[in-house]
């Protein structure tokens, strides 16, 4: 397809080399979609897009973004690459502030437009302008993804990969984040993400991919995949016994 | 008593730059580097070293009792204890990280400070010695407290640094990323933070404050080669004391171990007092393990 942004090829990796945790996954995303990869627990989906971003090693297969190969690209030159990742934990710098958070991300840029982007993420995030000289640390589960969010579009990445955003969030603030989610998606960033609230990403995303195993198992659009009968059968009829709920929050 | 607190504040000052430097490293690389005392003793000789080639340059400025060849030598130092502390890094710590447990990189540090303190009494031998001989009039600042003039030079500098290195923490790019780096070198990484830059000016800062204690150090006391060994017990006590990786804690527990011991003369017998920031250590990881002020490692838990 001409009009993928990722390709994801027969990537074979792991934290050590002679323990693979994904044996041969591809992917595809393309411009302006919104991707979701759910899956079992130990599935392998974190380290796919810790893979992608450069933290765990990939012994085989290929990463393309817009046709350039970043296989092997040093996790901090991604953001010059176009690549955002958002960690599911530990996703803020609690010892600095708000507005320190935000500097950090746009460290790479000049000086003036970091000074720009910045302004423009507190318009689009005003809850972190009124906390902006505060520790990082006294904000909610919600309010950390917001600003993971807020600072890893300063460098408007072509792709923004999310693990697990509403992992440990109130329904509540799942919503809001999921909301904010959305209004990316129609602004046009193309996302990736990762999630064990199935229900919510089917219904928020354009395509699904379910992982089991390191292994690709199905996918397909998400209004299709809600109503397939394999889905059921990989979370609760598989060898594993999956202690998480695909309902979770 | 003034006299005490006034010898207390300076010693402080001197463990201070140097426990700034340990706590860099220490939140940043995330080992305790028994070797950073040793860069202050290499700091100190290095600066003499300088101070022998360039005498010729001037004589003693005002009423202290340095000159232009030992302001040019400590920036002198600074660079090479840089260049030390980078080699060490390059050959030692790095092949080490992230491939082996803390405890071996705490091994190989201690192996480090040996061979550089045996190195330091290779050159220039184990006899005590002064950067100058010129006799120095201790002034009287107030009632009852006379100090030298290099000695009040030593504490204006000292706080001129921490100063300095606070708002280069807080102001600028490089020191976000330090910042940042203590708290999630992964994290700095995926925000296209260099981590291997930010590391090496860690050393480089960390370093170069380690050159300028020892020469401070020489200056108000004497040099000798185990000047190192002597200050890692009260550099490892203010750094804890401090929280690792804080810059200001580390400050305030250089000023309290070098108080204590300044006060500890009055109730123990002076032979004790090499045991004080021991104590304290103690006392500060019974009660607080995190320091007293967190800081970045200790945030992290």
């Amino acid at each position: 397809m001409s009009n993928a942004l990722l390709t994801v090829s027969g990537v074979v990796a792991g934290y050590r080399r002679d323990l693979p945790i994904l044996h041969g996954i591809s992917l595809e995303v393309h411009r302006g979609e919104l991707v979701t990869i759910v899956g079992p627990n130990g599935a392998g989906k974190s380290t796919l897009i810790k893979a992608i971003a450069g933290l765990v090693p990939i012994s085989e297969g290929r990463v393309e973004l817009g046709g350039t190969d970043i296989t092997s690209l040093a996790t901090h030159k991604m953001g010059a690459a176009s690549v955002a990742y958002v960690p599911q934990t530990d996703n803020v710098f609690t010892t600095l502030t708000i507005d320190e958070n935000l500097r950090l991300g746009a460290a790479a840029l000049p000086r003036s437009l970091a000074k720009d982007r910045i302004a423009q993420a507190y318009e689009r995030f005003p809850a972190l302008r009124d906390h902006r000289d505060r520790k990082a640390r006294v904000l909610s589960g919600g309010q950390r993804q917001l600003l993971a969010f807020a600072r890893s579009l300063l460098t408007e990445p072509a792709l923004l990969m999310l693990d697990e955003p509403s992992a440990g969030l109130s329904p509540a603030a799942v919503s809001e984040v999921f909301g904010h989610l959305t209004d990316l998606s129609d602004d046009g960033i193309t996302i990736l993400m990762v999630e064990q609230n199935v229900k919510a990403a089917l219904a928020i995303s354009d395509r699904t991919y379910v992982f089991a195993e390191g292994e690709n198992r199905i996918d397909g659009p998400s209004g299709v995949l809600a109503d397939d009968p394999d889905m059921k059968a990989i979370y609760f009829g598989g060898t594993k016994r999956s202690t998480h709920a695909a309902s979770a929050g | 008593m003034l006299q005490a607190l006034a010898d207390g504040i300076l010693s402080g000052a001197i463990i201070a730059l140097g426990a700034i430097g340990l706590t860099l490293t220490m939140g940043i690389l995330r080992f305790a580097n028994f070797a950073h005392a040793e860069l202050i003793t290499w700091g100190a000789y290095m600066a003499l070293a300088a101070v022998s080639l360039l005498g010729p340059l001037g004589g003693p400025i005002g009423p202290f009792s340095f000159g232009l060849p030992l302001i040019l030598g400590t920036i002198a130092a600074m660079g090479l204890t840089s260049l030390l502390a980078l080699t060490i890094d390059g050959l030692v710590f790095r092949q080490l990280r992230g491939t082996s447990n803390h405890l071996t990189l705490v091994f190989a540090s201690f192996g480090v400070s040996l061979l550089v303190r045996m190195l330091i009494l290779l050159i220039f031998g184990g006899a005590a010695t002064y950067y100058s001989n010129t006799l120095q009039i201790a002034i009287p600042v107030a009632p009852g407290l006379r100090l030298m003039p290099d000695q009040l030079f030593a504490l204006g500098l000292a706080a001129v640094l921490v100063v300095a290195l606070y708002i280069f923490l807080q102001r600028t790019r490089l020191g976000l990323s330090m910042r940042a780096l203590a708290e999630n070198p992964d994290l700095t990484r995926v925000n296209g933070v260099s981590t291997a830059r930010v590391i090496r000016w860690t050393w480089i800062i960390g370093a170069s404050l380690a050159a300028i204690a020892g020469v401070l150090y020489g200056l108000t006391v004497q040099l000798r080669p185990e000047v190192g060994f002597h200050l890692i017990l009260p550099l490892f006590a203010a750094a804890i004391l401090g929280g690792v990786g804080n810059i200001p804690g580390a400050v305030i527990g250089g000023m309290i171990v070098g108080l204590a011991e300044a006060f500890a003369v009055f109730i123990l017998p002076p032979g004790y007092k090499m045991a004080v920031p021991f104590l304290i250590l103690l006392a500060v990881l019974y009660v607080r393990p995190t320091g007293l002020f967190a800081g970045t490692a200790g945030a992290a838990k």
